[in-house]
């Protein structure tokens, strides 16, 4: 394996430049993290969403790497179909990544059960959901990794419901239920420990998945300028967590291995987390005292694993 | 050397001599067989391909598109419902210039639920941009499989490719079918070349989006390819018969019409039936010819209007309702014959719905009520149900007990959706319209 990315060994090169996403954009920045780490030879593929609406306009094309728009259901089984290709023909490189790159929509809603066919097949592909918690790109409506809680323009706040009324679904677990072989999840306040998982996933064969919280300002209420830091803040209040699975091939363990990277002892405040962004500002005091009571169980559970 | 096989058997041992080099593909009757015996080949290393087991038809074409993209040569193969699953993608597909081949057994779309051939399915996305071609027997599967890719893949077309199979009637009857050995394949078939993949040395981006300044050039360029087909098509078909003695058609096929008054136009494996047909009027003194439309895209709109120019009545026989319209061949089939100004009475023939059989008492109403058009006869006319007195007024075979086939199916007592009403009486031509 080659020599761990950090802030110092970090490469320069951007692959991922030229783009029109918002300002303080979470999901461009795990991009343009993650193919740094990745280098040139990886080939992309992103589905409709943020990511490929703001990088593949004719003529303007933002990836100095290969990369292809996938319909937006298909991301895993075009991945698959790139992987599949270049070994048919012999022509896969060693430093050869096929990489895809899906907003929480595209992957936890209609994009599950193609990236539930490719980690059956267990194709040598790595999948990252750069999760920004709400069909953005469309204009902010709500997908099944919404939060409790958060106001979208399809769960508005009004006097019957003050926003999203369903729990995020627990895309990491469901997908380390299929022994994949790599799993993990990253937030973008962290960045090394992201390049980090995106460095160990590369090295390891077979499907690889990687669930990463980037905040979007437009969509979640909050300052251009602090992004990085909800989203770190995100993580210490015990609302999101970082851990890995390495399936049974990988860790040798029956059922695979769970790893929890960060188990703060104590976290910091769910309701300043909350109270900071727009998206949750009709929340009672009730309310914010059940999305903390939904952490600590969370927690229970995560630390039982 | 000679095989006794299947369509989709035959439609197998094309994409095996064609050397696909990835195959994604979910199963779906009637297509199932073609990808079981892909399956076995990629086993036992008779065709060294990747097989990918993709877990819907929609995955099964983005992964097709995907391995197209790294300049790999593509297969899948799907039906039906499958097709109209995946039909996003072909769109994806055709607008990424992607040559693929893709096999798709005619079948009926649901509700009623329907596994039987027809050709609604393919009929129904003949605007996404997929050359489509309509085999007639088992030999025409397997040579259109090698075919396929030759002209798929020639940069002056660059368009993926829709080879069509009637479901069961050819998919599931088996016959004799030469099978070139792989030297005479590969002499007629080179490995795919194209600039349009993925380059390390100069990576490219795919597949982008291109605002309305953009989107019409991309537009007009891929109409372009698909009309640019038909010379590519000629070209291939000559190639095909030098290397392998069989000599294909083009876009249509006539069959005695030079001095036609009457020319049915028809699609797959019915104009065996067809043809049949068109021999024993003859021989009976009737001046009557047969168009088999091989390829609906490219249309062959200056062809039919060369076949069908000296005709004083031309019937269209489809297994496809455009519902509140007509048949689309029969609309298409009217255009060219308008843009070459020729006013000739046209009838619609609706049949086989559903794997509904054609009779060949059937196909001889057919032609006699060519034979006698008036301004009294519908213009859509469904075989077997509103086509009663149909042809009566000309000489007929004696009318087998096959009548019996315009009995309607028993109303279910438990059937929550409407069924069909009794035999329609003459008077429901009035809603269609009369010529």
């Amino acid at each position: 394996m080659a020599a761990k990315v950090n802030a110092r060994t970090i490469t320069d090169d951007e692959l991922f430049f030229g783009h029109k996403a918002c300002a303080g954009c979470g999901g461009s920045l795990a991009v343009r993290a993650a193919l740094k780490v990745l280098g040139p030879r990886a080939i992309c593929a992103l589905p409709a969403g943020c990511m490929s609406a703001v990088g593949f306009n004719f003529p303007q094309l933002c990836f100095a790497n290969n990369a292809i728009i996938t319909p937006f259901a298909a991301t895993a089984a075009v991945l698959s179909g790139i992987e599949a290709g270049l070994r048919a023909q012999g022509k896969k490189p060693e430093d050869c990544t096929v990489v895809g790159f899906a907003g929480d929509g595209g992957t936890a809603d209609i994009g599950l059960q193609a990236l539930s066919g490719a980690i059956d097949r267990n194709d040598d592909i790595l999948y990252i959901c750069y999760d920004n918690e709400a069909y953005m790109n469309t204009g902010i409506q709500k997908s099944s990794l919404t939060p409790f809680g958060a106001k979208t323009t399809t769960t508005p706040a009004g006097k019957n419901a003050h926003g999203c009324l369903t729990q995020k679904k627990s895309l990491f677990e469901i997908v380390a239920a299929h022994g994949i072989p790599y799993a993990a999840t990253a937030s973008i306040g962290y960045l090394p420990d992201f390049m980090g998982k995106v460095q160990k996933a590369a090295s390891i064969r077979g499907a690889k998945y990687l669930h990463v919280i980037a905040p979007c300002p437009t969509g979640w209420g909050c300052g251009v300028d602090e992004t990085v830091e909800i989203a770190k803040e995100v993580v210490d209040c015990g609302l999101w967590y970082l851990a890995e699975y390495e399936g049974p091939q990988v860790s040798g363990v029956p059922g695979g291995k769970f790893t929890l990277n960060r188990d703060p002892k104590e976290f910091t405040s769910v309701a300043a987390y909350l109270r900071r962004q727009g998206r949750f500002r009709a929340l009672s005091d009730e309310e914010v005292a059940s999305v903390e009571q939904g952490r600590d169980e969370k927690w229970r559970y995560l630390r039982s694993l | 050397m000679k095989r006794f096989l299947s369509g989709d058997e035959a439609l197998a041992e094309g994409v095996r001599l064609a050397r696909s080099q990835v195959i994604s593909a979910y199963p779906i009757t009637p297509q199932t067989v073609v990808v079981e015996r892909l399956s076995e080949m990629v086993e036992s290393g008779q065709l060294e391909a990747e097989y990918i087991h993709v877990e819907s038809e929609h995955s099964a074409l983005s992964a097709a598109m995907g391995a197209s993209a790294t300049g790999a040569r593509t297969f899948t193969a799907t039906s039906s419902q499958g097709l109209l699953y995946m039909a996003e993608v072909l769109t994806y597909a055709a607008g990424g210039r992607f040559p693929i081949v893709m096999m798709n057994a005619n079948r009926a779309t649901a509700l009623p639920w329907n596994i039987y051939g027809d050709q609604r399915d393919s009929l129904a996305l003949l605007d996404h941009g997929w050359i489509q071609v309509y085999a007639q027997d088992n030999q025409e599967a397997l040579d259109l499989a090698l075919m396929a890719y030759a002209i798929a893949e020639d940069p002056r077309v660059s368009t993926p490719f829709m080879v069509n199979l009637d479901g069961f009637a050819l998919t599931h009857t088996y016959e004799n079918v030469d099978v070139p050995e792989p030297e005479q394949a590969d002499a007629f078939l080179p490995p795919y070349q194209t600039s349009n993949c993925f380059d390390f040395e100069h990576p490219v981006n795919m597949g982008y989006s291109a605002g309305p300044e953009f989107n019409r050039y991309f537009k007009y360029e891929a109409h372009r390819a698909m009309l640019g087909a038909v010379e590519v098509i000629a070209e291939v078909e000559q190639r095909f018969a030098d290397v392998f003695g069989r000599r294909y058609p083009g876009l249509i096929e006539a069959y005695r019409t030079e001095d036609a008054d009457v020319v049915l136009v028809t699609l797959g494996s019915i104009a065996g039936l067809a043809r049949a047909c068109v021999d024993e009027r003859r021989a009976a003194g009737q001046r009557v010819g047969l168009v088999r439309i091989r390829y609906m895209r490219p249309f062959p709109a200056r062809e039919l209007a060369c076949a069908l120019a000296g005709a004083k009545a031309v019937g269209v026989l489809e297994k496809d309702i455009s519902f509140g319209a007509e048949g689309t061949v029969f609309t298409n089939v009217n255009s060219a014959l308008q843009q070459a100004a020729l006013p000739v009475p046209t009838l619609n023939f609706i049949g086989g719905l559903g794997g509904d059989d054609i009779s060949l008492d059937q196909m001889e109403r057919v032609f006699a009520t060519l034979e006698n058009v008036s301004r009294e006869t519908s213009r859509v006319v469904f075989l077997g149900v509103n086509d009663a007195g149909l042809g009566e007024t000309a000489p007929r075979a004696a009318q087998p007990a096959a009548s019996s086939r315009s009995a309607q199916p028993a109303a279910s007592p438990r059937a929550a959706q409407p069924v069909p009403a009794n035999p329609a009486p003459a008077e429901a031509n009035d809603a269609e319209g009369r010529r």
